[in-house]
């Protein structure tokens, strides 16, 4: 077994706060996907808010600290090395806090001070590897074995793969990627096609994979994130997709909301399937739709799974 | 320059024409004219250099100086410009006019982006946010 593949059995588990709620259909399917897999997720214990992207605006070295304070109890107090987040926001801005606290000296004092404010040992970087739950799946399981587990293929299912803007940006946060073919690319990321054409998908070419969502306009500028959904959808059902498979609880989230209010507000009616990539490959190792948390997004794809076998 | 919301009824009519050899020199510059909104809103004069062959790439390197969250739509133009070029080298591919319509689509995602970054950066001329309000937070800055 390769390193990472021995790591990765047993990781933490940072869901984070959009997993609680709008997206808990991705925190339910994550978990079973891992049981199904025979890989074990231990949460975090007293887990924060990452920081999202709210605290970013106001001061972004109480965001490092916030989301230091979750490597910290995930290194110092479980003795975990490594920290599974399967939110692009989370993952995005645990990365970020690592790169913080291993380059600037202002962001270690305030993540000191506040440690011992807070009562707990302070994280040094270096103390855990954050990874997506893209990552986890690809190295402690892979494509090889994915596929021979695979009972219900996803054979003949076209998806369009949207990794959204934050799984890979910016770069210099990221100093895994971009290391060859076997690691992710930041520029035309491969790991959610490599995962689910292992299952069997027909992955399509999908020019706005890593395209902005309009997540951060929703609430100031709703007609502006509605179009820019709108145009992704109509991307991916032009490369001839019938579904967008996800990773983040913000994207799934904007993506399946403004289809119907792109059909509420602009009357522009589209039928693309919004289903989480964890969701796609639970059912395609024989996971009922209801095990993946179906039921929990918004929109209705139960018809669509049942027709192509999955239920 | 045409205005943005100019851009964007050309960007809506070019996406009921049928296919033609026009059509991806015409993406492409209403690509440059979305990123000189940018460049200019953000106090610059929008450069007239090249990067790997395209002003475009260049215009959005320029965008995205000191502002690196502007990198989010680093991939779109470099679609836009991949685009351009499958479709000017293989102008008779039998993909020719789905090609089209993609690069439509990203050249309207583009256009969307930007606009929508303007608002919330409160640059730009339109609607109610813009200019107007940034100016006056400079002004109040500047008094005290």
């Amino acid at each position: 077994m390769t390193d990472k593949k021995t790591k990765y059995q047993e990781v933490a588990y940072y869901p984070g706060c959009a997993l609680e709620g709008s997206g808990h259909a991705y925190n339910r399917s994550t978990k079973a996907l891992g049981k199904k897999l025979g890989l074990k997720l231990k949460e975090v214990d007293n887990w924060n808010c990452c920081g999202a992207m709210e605290v970013k605006n106001i001061d972004p070295k109480i965001q490092t600290y916030l989301s230091s304070r979750v490597m910290s109890i995930a290194a110092n107090q479980m003795g975990m090395d490594t920290v599974m987040a399967p939110c692009n926001g989370c993952y995005h801005n645990l990365k970020r806090a690592e790169y913080d606290l291993s380059n600037d000296e202002d962001s270690v004092a305030v993540t000191e001070r506040l440690s011992s404010k807070s009562g707990h040992e302070a994280y040094k970087a270096g103390q855990v590897e954050t990874i997506h739950a893209l990552d986890w799946i690809k190295d402690a399981i892979g494509e090889e074995e994915l596929a021979e587990r695979v009972k219900n293929s996803l054979k003949g299912m076209r998806i369009a793969n949207y990794y959204g803007c934050m799984y890979t940006r910016p770069r210099h946060i990221f100093p895994e990627k971009d290391q060859g073919p076997d690691s992710e690319s930041t520029s035309k990321p491969h790991f959610m096609d490599d995962l689910l054409a292992a299952a069997g998908a027909e992955n399509v070419e999908f020019p706005l994979k890593t395209a902005c969502c309009g997540g951060a306009h929703t609430l100031s500028d709703s007609d502006t994130s509605t179009r820019l959904v709108l145009n992704i959808i109509r991307a991916a059902e032009a490369a001839g997709a019938e579904v967008i498979a996800t990773e983040c609880p913000t994207c799934h989230g904007g993506l399946e909301l403004h289809q119907i209010r792109a059909e509420s507000v602009l009357g522009i009616k589209t039928n693309i399937k919004v289903i989480y990539f964890t969701q796609l490959l639970g059912m395609a190792l024989g996971l009922k739709p209801k095990q993946v948390g179906l039921h929990e997004n918004v929109s209705d794809s139960f018809g669509f799974v049942k027709e192509k076998g999955l239920a | 320059m045409r205005t943005l919301d100019a851009i964007g009824q050309r960007l809506d009519e070019l996406s009921r024409a049928p296919s033609s050899p026009t059509l991806p020199g015409e993406y492409l510059a209403l690509g440059e004219e979305v990123l000189e909104h940018w460049v200019i809103a953000r106090d610059m004069t929008p450069t007239d250099d090249e990067r790997e062959g395209f002003r475009l790439l260049a215009l959005h390197r320029q965008g995205a100086e000191k502002l690196p969250s502007f990198n989010a739509c680093r991939e779109t133009c470099r679609e836009l410009a991949f685009h351009y070029n499958l479709l000017t080298t293989q102008p008779d591919h039998p993909d020719a006019a789905q090609r089209s319509t993609m690069m439509g689509l990203v050249a309207n995602h583009l256009y969307l982006f930007v606009r929508g970054k303007m608002e919330v950066e409160e640059l730009g001329d339109f609607c109610c946010a813009s200019r107007p309000i940034r100016e006056k937070v400079d002004a109040k800055q500047t008094r005290q």
